[in-house]
């Protein structure tokens, strides 16, 4: 086995782009869980998201604009989740699945025409000096600008909730609505921000895909990346740095795989194919063994303020 | 006694339907497993499919599904358009071979036409395309051109078909340059652009600045595109689009004089079980231009391969050839046997690594 052909400095380069979809996705679903709604439609928006965006990207032919479509794709699905459950007070996991497969089906009518079209793709920002560092440069500052922006979402996102007064709303109305209500925070409308939030994000994460890393439109093309998504916020127990290092570190062992076959590794290739998946499920099982889940209290909980 | 009135009248009425039906038309149903937009394998059946619809002139309606799994999913598929009435059904990727199978028996006055399949029936035909003398062309070329001498091949399944493509394209790659090396990366599905995409970089990441395929989708040639200095092949279809850098030529399958003939056939009653395997030299298997970043010399000796081979004065596989264990498998001169071929499982001599199973 010859290993010597894999070359760390561009294995991290590759992770970094292919964990940039889940990551958008993963951040945003965190906000919505920790607001105390699950919303299981992350796919769903996801691949809304993607198509929307394409289609947005090959009109204009200006992948941020798309982008900017493909977040507010996202949104628009999530609102319809929000109506349902925070004023129709449906059931989170029924509607959750509901928009998955909604978004499914929406996004293969809107991207019938678009499919073997060529989409703009965003360009390498070029950040000077940093660019020029060897080794570290092609790394890490050697990627568009969407993968930094989503890396500046995770911050943003840790620091809001740490050290901000909204944050702590958010939190609270997460860990027990009735006390929110009680002291007068309108839990309803932090909750549907919160969503909308959410599905921006994941809208962002499948245009990712869709403009950037593939870059094409394909029926079905997140392939399950909003589930992944969603077990990361597990994996990462609600806390923002641990969605960066989970969305890694699937991203890493899909790209890894892929290298090691390429380099000629002597291992199975269906049990390299299966590796990421296996991993999710065996950090999760680790997580739930050690017992600490740090989910919000409310999570999946209904709220009416007569209750 | 009514019962039974009532149920004679519904056969009548259904089979003098059926008569009035078969005088004026014929259905002929497809299955896709990839949509027409993939712009390789699909995209050329579909293209098939109309030039075919279009020869008949209005006498024959055709119908497809598209994006048709691998799994029960394809029985139920193809049983839902055997009884929507198609009267022929081409079921085209490997993996619909045994729901193939499975519907005909139901359906023993359907004929049904799998693609790149072996399991015959009376009412079943396999067809399919040499295309390991396209890769026989391409292994030329990209040995040529290599200039890491290191090759990346973007494998699908391991089935006997994608074997001979491996095989076919490294044995002319390393008849012409001795230090070629092969990194074969499985990726376990026809057609995934993302996973397709990431296979073509990791492999273009461990030094291959050339890419082979044998995934339905364009994304390899975007993710070479984006690289820069790598070649590829139009895989299935023309994929021009990104010629003449980085695709350099293409098999084009052209399947359409196959369909048009079978669906004669069924008009004519004549239609019977065959098993269908053609290649360069009736134009199922076409060799899409050679681009002019393919330097003049090498063109002209890939052009006088394909000729060598369109003439049967030249088969891909002709001795001497080991197996990849070092054990003798063809001796010199001798070319290899339509059994062999068709069932073949293992990697010439000089391939690293092992197929898996």
């Amino acid at each position: 086995m010859d290993l010597s052909s894999i070359s760390p400095i561009l294995l991290v380069a590759s992770i970094m782009v292919s964990a940039t979809p889940i990551l958008f996705a993963a951040i945003g679903e965190l906000v919505v869980e920790k607001a105390g709604v699950l919303n299981l439609g992350v796919e769903g928006m996801m691949i809304t998201g993607a198509v929307v965006g394409f289609a947005v990207g090959v009109n204009t032919d200006s992948p941020l604009v798309g982008f900017v479509a493909a977040a507010g794709a996202g949104a628009a699905l999530s609102f319809v989740f929000a109506l349902l459950t925070q004023y129709l007070l449906s059931n989170q996991v029924a509607t959750g699945l509901g928009l998955t497969l909604a978004g499914l089906g929406l996004s293969a009518l809107i991207g019938k025409p678009y499919e073997g079209v060529k989409s703009p793709t965003l360009p390498k920002l070029d950040l000077g000096p940093l660019s020029d560092i060897p080794a570290l440069g092609t790394m890490f500052f050697r990627h568009d600008i969407m993968v930094y922006v989503a890396v500046l979402m995770v911050i943003l996102v840790w620091a809001f909730l740490k050290f901000t007064r909204g944050g702590l709303i958010l939190r609270a109305v997460g860990e027990s609505h009735d006390s929110a209500h009680a002291l007068g925070y309108k839990v309803v409308r932090v909750r549907m921000i919160a969503i909308l939030f959410g599905g921006a994000c994941a809208g962002l994460g499948g245009a990712y895909l869709s403009l950037v890393r593939v870059p094409q439109w394909t029926e079905g093309m997140t392939a399950g990346a909003g589930w992944i998504a969603l077990a990361i916020v597990v994996f990462a127990s609600w806390r923002p740095w641990r969605i960066l290092i989970g969305a890694y570190l699937f991203g890493g062992v899909t790209v890894l795989q892929l290298n090691l076959q390429a380099a000629g590794a002597k291992v199975p290739v269906a049990l390299l194919s299966a590796s990421p998946y296996l991993i999710t499920i065996l950090v999760l099982v680790i997580i739930s063994a050690r017992g600490a889940h740090g989910a919000p209290a409310s999570l999946g909980r209904s709220f009416h303020a007569s209750s | 006694m009514k019962r039974r009135t009532l149920l004679a009248t519904v056969a009548a009425a259904a089979t003098f339907a059926g008569a009035a039906f078969a005088e004026e038309d014929v259905t002929a149903g497809f299955i896709y497993i990839g949509t027409p937009g993939d712009g390789g394998w699909t995209y050329e059946h579909d293209q098939s499919r109309q030039k075919m619809e279009a020869h008949f002139d209005g006498k024959v309606k055709t119908i497809f599904q598209e994006n048709v799994p691998e799994s029960a999913d394809a029985e139920r598929a193809i049983t839902q358009m055997a009884i929507a009435g198609a009267d022929i059904i081409f079921t085209t990727s490997f993996g619909y071979m045994d729901p193939t199978l499975a519907v005909a028996a139901k359906f023993p006055n359907v004929k049904f036409e799998h693609a790149t399949g072996y399991k015959q029936a009376d009412n079943v035909s396999v067809y399919s395309a040499r295309f390991y003398e396209g890769r026989a062309v391409q292994g030329h070329i990209a040995g040529h051109m290599t200039k890491t001498n290191k090759i990346g091949y973007i494998a699908s399944f391991p089935i006997p078909e994608v074997i001979r493509g491996i095989n076919s394209a490294y044995i002319h790659a390393k008849k012409v340059n001795p230090d070629v090396e092969f990194s074969v990366v499985w990726a376990y599905t026809w057609f995934d652009p993302a996973k397709e995409a990431d296979a073509a970089r990791a492999l273009i990441e461990n030094g291959a600045d050339v890419v082979l395929q044998h995934t339905d989708s364009t994304a390899p040639q975007a993710a070479a595109k984006e690289a820069g200095n790598v070649i590829t092949f139009g895989q299935a279809s023309d994929m021009g689009d990104y010629a003449p850098m980085p695709r350099v030529s293409s098999i084009i399958d052209n399947w359409a004089p196959y369909y048009i003939q079978r669906v004669q056939d069924v008009i004519d009653g004549t239609w019977e079980s065959k098993n269908t395997w053609d290649g360069i030299d009736t134009g199922m298997v076409e060799i899409g231009e050679i681009s002019e970043a393919v330097p003049a010399d090498v063109k002209a000796s890939a052009l006088a391969m394909v000729e060598a081979i369109r003439t049967g004065e030249y088969s891909p596989f002709t001795g001497p050839l080991n197996k990849q264990d070092g054990s003798a498998w063809l001796a010199e001169g001798e070319t290899a046997d339509l059994g062999t071929l068709a069932g073949m499982n293992f990697y010439v001599e000089g391939i690293t690594g092992d197929v898996p199973n």
